[in-house]
């Protein structure tokens, strides 16, 4: 048999084997498992063949759902058949999931087991997904490495192709998915030994047919569905047994041999533990380290927990064994006990009835849960378990590895109790998530797990941030297999590739005695120490640590590599570390180099030969003096006037120390305060925008485009000019509306993501020197100081009086306060500038729904919150349900507001007399069709709720609780394209349809943006995305088209960086529209693959080439007798390929297959002929009577 | 019948007619509707070793920029098995035109770095390339850089080309030089075979409205071919070397004019890109047919036959500026 090691991750391992051994595969993308679905579309747009020698059909379908369904038909007419999924997605494969089983249909789902979402969604790995979907009639087997995740994979293939009952083989999301080690692949003559091709035929036999037709999906009446149902039970009695021998016959093929439950440990072990997936590793770790210090202990791990074999699970225990630790990674509120728990007592209860128990004594048993989300498991808490089952009463329904200060569930352990052995070499590297750090240690990781006899790990963590992000690599090196699914506590050697970091986080605590720590340096070797932080010099030298430095991004800069410091540092790292001789592991990087990067062409190669050469040559080793010479603290997380709560508890998740975060501190019920991304200051621009007075001509442009909101304008009387500080700059005001004013344009300059779209809005070039805009780039460290100063005076003078500002021009609007501000969005985001328009325009009366997706992310990620409050208190509400029910999700807010305004007015209406007829009738007849009356209402809400207070009439209070309700909200729908043409598309059609009051904005990226640019129906004809490797042969989807044939529905497709007046036109008319609104807006997005400075010159190029014309759709319009759709761009006027050549989504088509490129751009460009042929001659119908 | 054979770099070419570097050679058809519409030859677009550099730091950059910074998305483009990056697209570009052409055609390279030069060289003539045109053209803005190590660089570079391929190799220049025959004498030493006279270029523009400098490349006219007439007459019979115009043939009189200076070949693109694919035929008709009415026999009979030498009108080529003069003063 061939033996091939690789240094891969668990989601390739698995995909690996799912595209080996079926023909049809329906994807979805969902974190943590997209990646399994894009290797598989890669594979197979490569043309890369299953065991059989035919390449496998790979179908993204437009919701987990819809894949479930996919799959059952394809299932049902005898095709082999798999899907990837995760969390929600494994949800709403549910319903599909209960007929697949019932129709005893072998097929295998990959989960990457992730977190439900419940008081927050969070994507990292726990077993609720796989948990609820244990009474599914699924198998369930779970495995615990990487190595384990691609065997059973195959194990679970061969299973249910014999059993006939499909399966769920699943594995932890990030923790096995993402984590990357060495596995021995297995090779196609071990897959062809696994798989019986005669059951294949009888899958194909038992398939749908004309030629034998028969009927499946009956409906059963009460008279025999009971009995149809135990039908099954002979196929869930023996699959057990079938998988035992799928498992023996691997470990034949392959000396790898694996249970239904594994005992590991002591034989006379009295001490059991009971754990299912990569949890089970550490357990048996840590069991076996007791077990040498004479500890009787031991664990039994799940393989098969669904179906549950109690004769296989009793069998495990040891005769001896006394106390049971049961162990969940997952919650299930309000239960008995979490599933194994559950099944644990039951089994055992069982047994000891039958007799069929090892053990002479009924050994007690306890239950507990871990890990939730990812929560770090270590051998430390597994030894705290087993000191746990040594009292006489064990504590039962317990937690480990947090401090439950509420219900006082958790167990204490030893936090630095360790089992880490000397030979393996642990490292730490701490980067900027665009330096490319990650990449550089995947690489290393790789060089050494396949290039040397020695073993590798690499675990990432990243930060909630898309700009500006932090990466940790976690990474292990040793000659024995490594098997420690958790982060690295205690390292051999630290690198931290930004100096800034030192300020920021205590990084040096994980530095074991002695340790070498690498830093990247602006500062040279006599310099540096003096420029470190005080904590960070007493911890050099307590630790005496060995100190290496670099000026990588010097090198960088000389070797074309701009701010890439990846190749740098990995060269430092094989330098100093000795994990291999320097001159071999010179001559890997090299060899790894050519490998990575050789297909993108010889220059690049060459730049990065040129980086491993210099680093070289400019490391060095510094002694440090022995003393500390430095009085430089760390930065505090939050700024001194933040609220208790962001600075106890956010503030802690900001120094990455959330993990020691009690339960007592955070909220119960999953609500967090808004306006919190102010306290952030994270100071991530190397360059911010400086404005010049003397240029400005004050049109709000740069504004308008901010995507994070760091640019404002203000327009003020001369007074407020007394205290300002000397640096502050202010010019007259040349607006209309205000004579005798003041302007400044004022720079937030630690908020700043130096993205420079701002620079590029600027339509002002100075006469002397064009190059000179009204607003230009500059470094931020030396103005930093003063123009936070600025910042915070601007703030402090009063923003103009809305109700005085007529907002349709952009200059006027932009004088509003943004109430969404400093998101985590990328630099450069096309989305954010469409909702922080939204919110200035309506930010005080918004009520949101957020699709799951980057509006979600940047919008309610943890730590901070973007959406903020006005001077009075008010501002967005917002929240996000799930990725495919949002429309639906923000109907039912219209509802409530609908729903309590109605009963609010019956309420006023009966108690007028006593309320006053006149402010009741007021307040009945109010018009809030303008900015104005909405002012006007909340005067006398404000009335209507004092004179309330006085009034001992229950409907009095009830009518004070509903008081607000009489003051006009706008219920907003915010998502994505994924979301709005896809996933949700049914509900929003829906939505649409029902003519409720509600405004929906899309936030058209034309990709599944957040989850890594796979294609949606809103992806262009011709463009490269995920999942459409070979550039997508379907046009967009005319999303605006099939809303507009509703006739009510108001419709704008729109474009800030085309015309921002159109856009604010279409904001303003689909607010003010009575009835349901569509905003499609362009969103230019990191995944088109070009500079983010450009993009609103790439919007343009999008309208001009009419793949996105403007258009607005209004009702009113044709209530009028005119035409309601009004086209707002003209013909196209370039060729698509103008637009298109300039974005690598396109260009990487030309550079891979020129061929379908040029024929695909030419079908494009006819399609864009075409729908503008067809919008105007919509726009030049006649809608008048006169016709 | 009038013979319009030419001979070009050693070549022996049907008429003297030849399709200039442009992007119709990126397609194989339209390089076989030119060859059917009579062109003689075809020189390649350019390959530019700038491009090939620029085109793949710019992927590195754009499929690196983002990656591994978000749990969620740690690319935004999906991984291909391989790119066309680099001269290997171009130069199997070459081997689909040559398979259908059925004319000769010649390579074009524009390198940056000596070992770009010479490689891609290699890999030109390798494809079957039967010539080589050297498009030797950068922007000089180094003010340290003299004219005379400019000069020199090009000719080393001619010499380690030479060295290295086999096919006949020509050097298309720019107007731009201040002792322009000197220095072709000195590319005919170093081993060209030919000069092509002269390069256009992108030249930047003003837009006055948007205070925006854009590049632009406007096609050429007649008047254009005066420039390349005038050199070519002085320097024919003068310097061992093929000489080919490629700027302002649009009509049968600006080829004529062309042989007539001393060019074996003309050049020509902008007219195929005004007129259409069939224009060729027309223009080389129109060609016989002057030669007919004006009874010629054969191109090679009026290559160089007012040249400088031939014409024995040195004051009229030699003039720089206008000087008023009587006519019958010697």
């Amino acid at each position: 048999m061939s033996k091939e090691i690789r240094m891969i991750d668990g989601n390739e391992a698995v995909a690996y084997i799912a595209h080996k051994t079926n023909e049809v595969i329906a994807i979805y993308p969902i974190t943590p498992s997209s990646p399994m679905g894009e290797h598989a579309d890669a594979w197979s747009a490569e043309g890369k063949a299953n065991i059989w020698g035919t390449v496998p059909d790979v179908i993204e379908m437009q919701a987990e759902g819809g894949a479930a369904g996919a799959i059952h038909g394809a299932l049902q007419t005898g095709s082999l058949t798999t899907t990837f999924t995760a969390s929600q997605g494994l949800m709403l494969m549910l319903p599909n999931m209960y007929k697949i089983a019932g129709e005893l249909t072998p097929s295998v789902f990959h989960v990457a087991s992730r977190s439900l979402a419940a008081q927050a969604l969070s994507i990292f790995g726990d077993h609720s997904d796989v948990m609820a979907t244990r009474a599914s009639g699924f198998a369930q087997l779970g495995s615990g490495s990487i190595q384990e995740a691609h065997d059973f994979a195959l194990i679970a293939q061969a299973s249910t192709l014999k059993s006939r009952v499909p399966f769920v083989h699943f594995f932890e999301g990030f923790r096995i998915s993402h984590e990357i080690n060495k596995i021995n692949v297995i090779g196609d003559e071990t897959i062809r030994a696994m798989i019986d091709d005669e059951l294949i035929h009888e899958h194909r036999a038992r398939g749908m047919s004309p030629e034998n037709p028969v009927i499946r999906g009956t409906a059963q009446n009460p008279d025999i569905f009971f009995q149809a149902r135990e039908t099954v039970n002979p196929y869930y009695n023996e699959a057990p047994d079938i998988v035992q021998s799928y498992m023996d016959r691997f470990a034949e093929l392959t000396g790898r041999q694996y249970n239904l439950f594994d005992y590991v440990g002591h034989p006379e072990a009295e001490r059991v533990l009971v754990i299912i997936g990569c949890g089970g590793e550490t357990v048996e770790e840590t069991a076996k380290y007791l077990q040498k210090q004479g500890e009787k202990v031991g664990v039994v791990r799940v393989r098969l927990y669904r179906p549950f074999s109690v004769k296989h699970f009793v069998n495990a225990l040891p005769a001896t064994t006394k106390v049971i630790g049961t162990l969940d990674r997952t919650k299930e509120p309000g239960s008995a006990g979490e599933p194994l728990y559950q099944d644990a007592i039951t089994a055992i209860k069982e047994a000891l009835e039958e007799g069929t128990v090892p053990f002479s004594e009924t050994p007690l048993l306890v239950g507990g849960r871990y890990g939730l989300s990812s929560k770090e498991f270590t051998p430390a808490m597994v030894k705290g378990l087993y000191d746990e089952l040594k009292k006489d009463k064990p504590k039962n329904h317990f937690t480990i590895g947090i401090k439950d200060d509420v219900t006082h569930t958790s167990i204490e352990y030893d936090p630095e109790f360790s089992i880490a052995d000397e030979d393996t070499l642990r490292s730490l590297f701490f980067g900027l998530g665009s330096d490319g750090t990650v990449s550089a240690n995947k690489n290393s990781i790789k060089i050494i797990g396949e290039e040397t006899e020695n073993y590798a790990q690499g675990y990432f963590v990243y930060d909630s941030k898309k700009s500006g992000a932090k990466t940790i690599s976690h990474l292990r090196f040793g000659p024995d297999p490594i098997r420690a699914p958790y982060l690295i506590d205690q390292a051999d050697f630290v690198a931290c590739h930004q100096f800034s970091f030192l300020e920021q986080i205590d990084m040096l605590k994980y530095a074991k005695q002695g340790a070498t720590f690498l830093l990247n340096s602006i500062y040279g070797p006599d310099k540096v120490w003096d420029n470190l932080p005080k904590p960070v010099q007493e911890d050099i030298l307590e630790k005496e640590l060995d100190l290496h430095i670099i000026d990588a991004y010097e090198v960088a800069e000389d070797t074309g590599m701009g701010q890439r410091i990846n190749t740098i540092m990995q060269t430092c790292f094989f330098a100093i570390s000795g994990v291999l001789p320097r001159e071999q592991a010179v001559e890997e990087i090299k060899k790894a180099i050519r490998k990575s990067y050789g297909k993108r062409g010889e220059a690049v190669v060459q730049k990065n030969f040129a980086a491993v050469d210099q680093a070289l040559e400019n490391l060095y080793h510094v002694e440090p003096p022995q003393e500390i010479t430095s009085q430089k603290e760390r930065r505090p997380p939050v700024t001194e006037d933040a609220p208790a709560f962001v600075k106890e508890v956010l503030g802690t998740i900001i120094e990455a120390e959330g993990d020691s975060l009690p339960v007592s501190a955070l909220p119960e019920d999953g609500t967090y305060p808004t306006g919190t991304t102010k306290y952030e200051k994270r100071n991530i621009a190397l360059q911010i925008p400086v404005w010049e007075p003397d240029l400005c001509i004050q049109c709000g442009k740069c504004v308008m485009v901010c995507p994070h909101a760091v640019i404002r304008q203000k327009v003020y009387d001369p007074k407020h000019l007394e205290d300002a500080p000397e640096t502050f700059k202010s010019t007259e005001a040349r607006f209309r509306e205000f004579p005798d004013t003041l302007f400044t344009l004022q720079v937030a300059p630690e908020e700043c993501t130096g993205c420079e779209v701002c620079v590029e809005a600027c339509p002002v070039k100075d006469k002397s020197e064009v190059g000179r805009k009204a607003i230009n780039m500059a470094p931020q460290p030396p103005i930093r100081e003063q123009e936070g100063e600025n910042w915070d005076y601007f703030l402090s003078i009063p923003d103009v009086d809305r109700t005085k500002l007529k907002t349709n021009s952009i200059k006027n609007a932009q004088l509003l306060q943004p109430l969404f501000e400093f998101s985590g969005a990328c630099a450069g985001c096309g989305e954010t500038s469409y909702v922080k328009l939204a919110t200035q325009l309506f930010g005080d009366r918004m009520v949101i729904a957020n699709a799951t997706g980057c509006s979600s992310i940047y919008g309610g990620n943890l730590p901070t919150h973007p959406y903020t409050t006005n001077e009075e208190g008010r501002g967005p509400a917002w929240n996000n349900s799930l990725f495919e029910d949002n429309a639906e999700f923000g109907m039912g807010m219209r509802l409530t507001m609908d729903k309590q305004n109605q009963y609010a007015r019956e309420l006023l209406q009966e108690l007028a007399d006593d309320i006053g007829p006149e402010l009741a009738e007021e307040i009945h007849n109010a018009d809030m069709s303008e900015e104005t009356g909405v002012h006007e209402q909340r005067a006398r809400v404000k009335e209507l709720k004092k004179r309330l207070q006085d009034l001992n009439d229950p409907k009095a209070k009830d009518l004070l609780t509903l008081a607000d309700k009489l003051v006009k909200k706008s219920v907003w729908i915010i998502g994505g394209d994924g979301w709005a043409y896809d996933i949700g598309y049914g509900g929003l059609d829906h939505v649409l349809a029902s003519r409720r009051n509600v405004n929906v904005l899309v936030l058209d990226t034309q990709v599944y943006s957040n989850t890594g640019g796979q294609s949606s129906k809103a992806t262009p004809l011709a463009a490269v995305a995920k999942f459409a490797a070979n550039g997508k042969e379907e046009p967009r989807k005319d999303l605006g088209m099939m809303a507009m044939s509703y006739g009510y529905i108001y419709v704008a497709q729109v474009a800030m960086g085309a015309s921002d007046t159109q856009t604010l036109k279409a904001f303003r008319e689909a607010e003010s529209y009575d009835g349901p609104s569509l905003i499609i807006a362009y969103s230019p997005c990191i995944a088109h693959g070009y500079d983010m400075k450009k993009s609103l010159e790439h919007s343009d190029l999008a309208v001009k080439s009419g793949l996105w014309p403007l258009y607005r759709y209004d009702p009113r319009l044709a209530e009028e007798g005119k035409n309601p759709l009004q086209l707002d761009s003209r013909a196209p006027s370039i060729p698509l390929t103008e637009f298109a050549y300039n974005e690598t989504r396109y260009r990487m088509l030309l550079q891979t297959n020129e061929e379908r490129a040029e024929k695909l751009m030419e079908k494009a460009q006819e399609g864009i002929n075409e729908r503008w042929t067809l919008y105007q001659q919509m726009a030049n119908l006649t809608y008048s009577d006169e016709s | 019948m009038v013979d319009l054979k030419t001979n070009y770099l050693s070549l022996e070419l049907k008429n003297p007619l030849v399709a200039s570097s442009s992007p119709l050679s990126k397609d194989p058809q339209k390089v076989r509707e030119l060859a059917e519409a009579g062109v003689s030859a075809l020189v390649m677009h350019s390959l530019f070793e700038e491009q090939v550099i620029k085109e793949s730091l710019e992927l590195d950059h754009f499929l690196s920029r983002d990656r591994e910074q978000f749990a969620e998305a740690l690319t935004y483009l999906p991984e291909v098995g391989q790119y066309a990056i680099g001269p290997d697209a171009y130069v199997d570009r070459i081997r689909k035109v040559k398979e259908v052409a059925g004319i000769p055609i010649i390579g074009s390279l524009n390198g940056v770095s000596t070992g770009g030069w010479i490689n891609y060289a290699q890999k030109i003539e390798a494809a079957g390339a039967d010539a080589l045109e050297l498009n030797l053209y950068n922007i000089v803005t180094d003010i340290k850089l003299t004219s005379d190590e400019l000069e020199n660089a090009y000719i080393e570079l001619v010499e380690d080309i030479r060295k290295e391929i086999e096919i006949p190799l020509a050097v298309k220049l720019s107007p731009f030089f201040t002792a322009l025959p000197h220095f072709i004498q000195r590319l005919a030493k170093a081993g060209a075979d030919g000069v092509v006279l002269f390069n256009r270029f992108y030249q930047p523009d003003f837009d006055l409205e948007e205070l925006e400098v854009t590049p632009s490349l406007t096609l050429s006219d007649s008047d254009e071919l005066r420039l390349p007439l005038r050199w070519i007459a002085l320097l024919y019979g003068r310097i061992e070397i093929d000489f080919a115009l490629t700027t302002g043939i649009h009509q049968a009189e600006d080829l004529i004019k062309a042989m007539m200076a001393g060019a074996q070949v003309a050049m020509s693109t902008s007219a195929i890109l005004k007129h259409g694919m069939g224009y060729p035929t027309k223009l080389l008709a129109e060609v016989q047919l002057w030669m007919e009415e004006h009874e010629y026999e054969s191109i090679q009979q009026m290559q160089g036959s007012m040249s400088q030498q031939a014409s024995r009108q040195d004051a009229a080529f030699e003039r720089a500026n206008y000087i008023q003069v009587l006519g019958s003063y010697r």
